[in-house]
């Protein structure tokens, strides 16, 4: 294999790895921004792709999958939601026990259901989404450079991989471009204010995490019957995390999340290529750097090495009206 | 007055509330059981029987309670200075290696007794430095501790596994882990203790550990409620701004609250590592820093009441483990789910009973 073919192959696995990173990213920017710390990101995720992976194993619809991942992901965000916001609750506490709620009943439910060691059956390909043939992709093939880009990078991905580029300057446009959107983050900075002004913070915030809960349910599906063709057990393998991270390190703003998504998808993608590959002078890296590296760059930037991250103000602290 | 802020006995808030809370968590566990085809009754005897029934049942009961205790009480000692200390897997994991190096570098030459010492000195001291950088990103930089300690769980994992997989793996095996410690480095059983109630402990590794984390309940206890310093902690964790006033040094207080956080988490490493497999294995902590969250809030933060949240938790572990071979429809993960219910209903929604409590308890009094 040629540099170029290399460069090509990476970037490729660089957007499949990437998308459920932007999905979940963007979740949490919501949530966040609306003054609610979601630490159960990463639960979400894994109970969307069992649901989705299930739903579509039974009714052989990309669709329903689609739709059961959301809508599981919304009910857990919901929780999440009535905890927090209702009940003034530790949102910290809250995400956890999603967390473990969701590891143990994907397992105990597909065991129960399926019987296949916490598996779900393998999708044939009509129940996931397929990739998608951009126009011209086999006609600009050889041509050099920008062909194969065109034709392996750009085109060939499934339908939520793109959805998942429009998210991003959908969600900026939202956030401020939108009444609702300058009120979620006012409502992240200063809920008092926000009250005053007659609007509900409750309600904001409602809204903020049921758009959490969506976004995390596409991240979800897109791993169950997108990227794979079935639910595996613990398959989110703690990318809500490096979602997480990710947040923190585009600082809270919708675009930045999406090339820190990349940036780390791309870690993601380098390590599984310098897998048992001999680097000149430095012999083997191990694969464990590649998987912390997000974790460490994310730790320094906090630090304020690389420009001070401020999350928002009001982020984790319950709102209690004045009496 | 409002039923949020109406003052109830300690009784109810300390006792009525958090059992509740308990119940409701056990009913919709119950729920789950029977929605999978089970019937909940009789799994529930199938646990309390496999976790207290036998002198083995209770070993290992009390040998996963060993662990909540630890990490329960590094999560305390956090939140009393109003820091949530979410790290308390990755500085167990951390405290792994120290107590492990210890072990390997002492085994060959010296009885158990003698390593313990520098055993729990080692697990306390890698505990605790993993929780120095982010202490001081909290106290110098104010990056949030939450972010920080859950970041450097992650980072602490790829490390350890690094080093079992490239350093510390005995040639030519394939497991990675560490060579198994001779008996100068193990902890000894607590058979002893079991035989004077007349319990057969059997291959359950019930060990030394749980006596040091008494000894640690007990000094806890006297740190936060006995000591200057456990003075200076709860006044930062009712109020930044009266402890600041009050001359408290902030850094100070963060960094010495998270080095002892750290260092109880890490302590907890002895039990499995030393008393149980004698060897560093790869994700041997499995959870217990997590479950230290839920331990910690259950038992309001007190040593007492951790202790008792933690044998709860070891009744949940151990019977589960039972239940999952007396009914192979339900995977041993039913105790994650258990677990994260007990999580939701006694932790994030610990308050939702509070109102009815106190509009019953209001009735009470009045009439």
């Amino acid at each position: 294999m040629d540099f170029f073919d290399i460069v090509v192959s990476i970037l490729g696995s660089t957007i499949r790895l990437s998308i459920p990173l932007i999905f979940t990213a963007l979740a949490g920017l919501f949530s966040e921004r609306s003054g609610i710390f979601d630490i159960g990101l990463e639960g979400k995720m894994l109970a969307a792709a069992f649901a989705a992976a299930s739903a579509a194993y039974v009714t052989g619809s990309p669709w329903i999958g689609l739709a059961s991942g959301v809508g599981v992901s919304i009910g857990f965000s919901l929780i999440h939601g009535f905890a927090s916001i209702t009940n003034r609750g530790n949102q910290i506490v809250s995400g956890v026990a999603i967390n473990f709620v969701a590891a143990g009943l994907t397992v105990v439910l597909g065991q129960a259901w399926f019987s296949q060691g916490g598996r779900t059956p393998q999708l044939p390909a009509e129940g996931r989404f397929g990739p998608i043939k951009l126009p011209g992709a086999d006609a600009v093939r050889d041509v050099p450079f920008i062909g194969p880009l065109y034709a392996n990078v750009i085109s060939g991905n499934n339908i939520l991989t793109y959805l998942a580029f429009v998210a991003v300057p959908l969600s900026w446009w939202v956030l401020y471009r939108t009444r609702f959107g300058l009120r979620l983050r006012a409502v992240g900075e200063n809920p008092g204010a926000v009250d005053t002004a007659g609007i509900s913070v409750t309600w904001l915030r409602y809204r903020a995490v049921i758009v959490a809960g969506l976004l995390c349910g596409f991240a979800g599906t897109y791993l169950a019957i997108a990227q794979s063709a079935a639910f595996i057990k613990d398959m989110s393998a703690g990318k809500g995390f490096i979602a997480l991270a990710a947040l923190i390190f585009a600082k809270w703003k919708p675009v930045p999340v999406m090339f820190a998504c990349l940036l780390f998808g791309f870690l993601d993608a380098l390590a599984n290529f310098m897998q048992g590959k001999q680097v000149p002078l430095i012999g083997e890296v191990p694969v464990q750097i590649f998987q912390s590296l997000p974790y460490i760059l994310t730790c320094i930037l906090l630090a304020g090495f690389i420009g001070a991250a401020n999350p928002p103000k009001a982020g984790g602290v319950p709102y209690t009206k004045e009496r | 007055m409002s039923t949020a802020s109406f003052p109830l006995p300690r009784w109810i808030d300390y006792a009525v509330l958090p059992l509740l809370n308990l119940m409701l968590a056990f009913l919709v566990s119950g729920l789950v059981v029977w929605i999978i085809g089970e019937n909940p009754i009789e799994a529930l005897k199938l646990m309390l029987n496999g976790a207290l029934g036998r002198g083995e049942g209770i070993g290992f009961t009390l040998f996963y309670a060993t662990n909540f205790i630890f990490t329960g009480l590094s999560v305390a000692v956090a939140y009393h200075a109003g820091l949530f200390n979410i790290g308390s897997e990755g500085q167990a994991y951390l405290g792994g290696l120290g107590a492990a190096l210890v072990a390997l570098a002492l085994d060959h030459y010296v009885p158990w007794y003698v390593t313990m010492p520098f055993a729990i000195l080692g697990a306390a001291a890698f505990g605790g430095l993993w929780a120095l950088i982010p202490a001081w990103l909290q106290a110098k930089r104010g990056s949030h501790i939450v972010i920080t300690t859950i970041m450097f769980n992650f980072i602490g994992a790829a490390l350890m596994v690094y080093l079992l997989v490239n350093v510390m793996i005995v040639p030519g095996k394939m497991a990675p882990e560490s060579r198994t410690f001779l008996e100068g480095g193990q902890l000894p059983k607590l058979d002893w203790l079991m035989a004077m109630f007349g319990l057969k402990l059997g291959p359950a590794p019930f060990n030394v550990s749980f006596l040091i984390a008494l000894v640690m309940c007990f000094l806890v206890w006297v740190l936060i409620w006995r000591t200057k310093l456990g003075f200076e902690m709860r006044t930062l964790g009712l109020s930044r701004s009266a402890a600041a006033y009050a001359g408290i040094p902030y850094t100070k207080i963060v960094i010495i609250t998270m080095l002892i956080s750290g260092g109880l988490a890490g302590m907890m490493a002895l039990n499995p590592v030393l008393g149980a497999s004698a060897r560093l294995q790869v994700e041997f902590v499995g959870g217990a820093g997590f479950v230290g969250i839920a331990v910690s809030l259950m038992g309001r933060n007190h040593p007492i009441g951790i202790i008792i949240a933690a044998i709860l938790f070891g009744v949940l572990y151990q019977g589960g483990a039972e239940l999952s071979f007396d009914m192979p429809n339900i995977t041993r993960e039913m105790i994650v789910v258990i677990q994260g219910l007990v999580v939701l209903f006694a932790g994030a929604l610990e308050y939702m009973f509070r109102p009815a409590l106190v509009r019953v308890y209001q009735q009470f009094t009045k009439g």
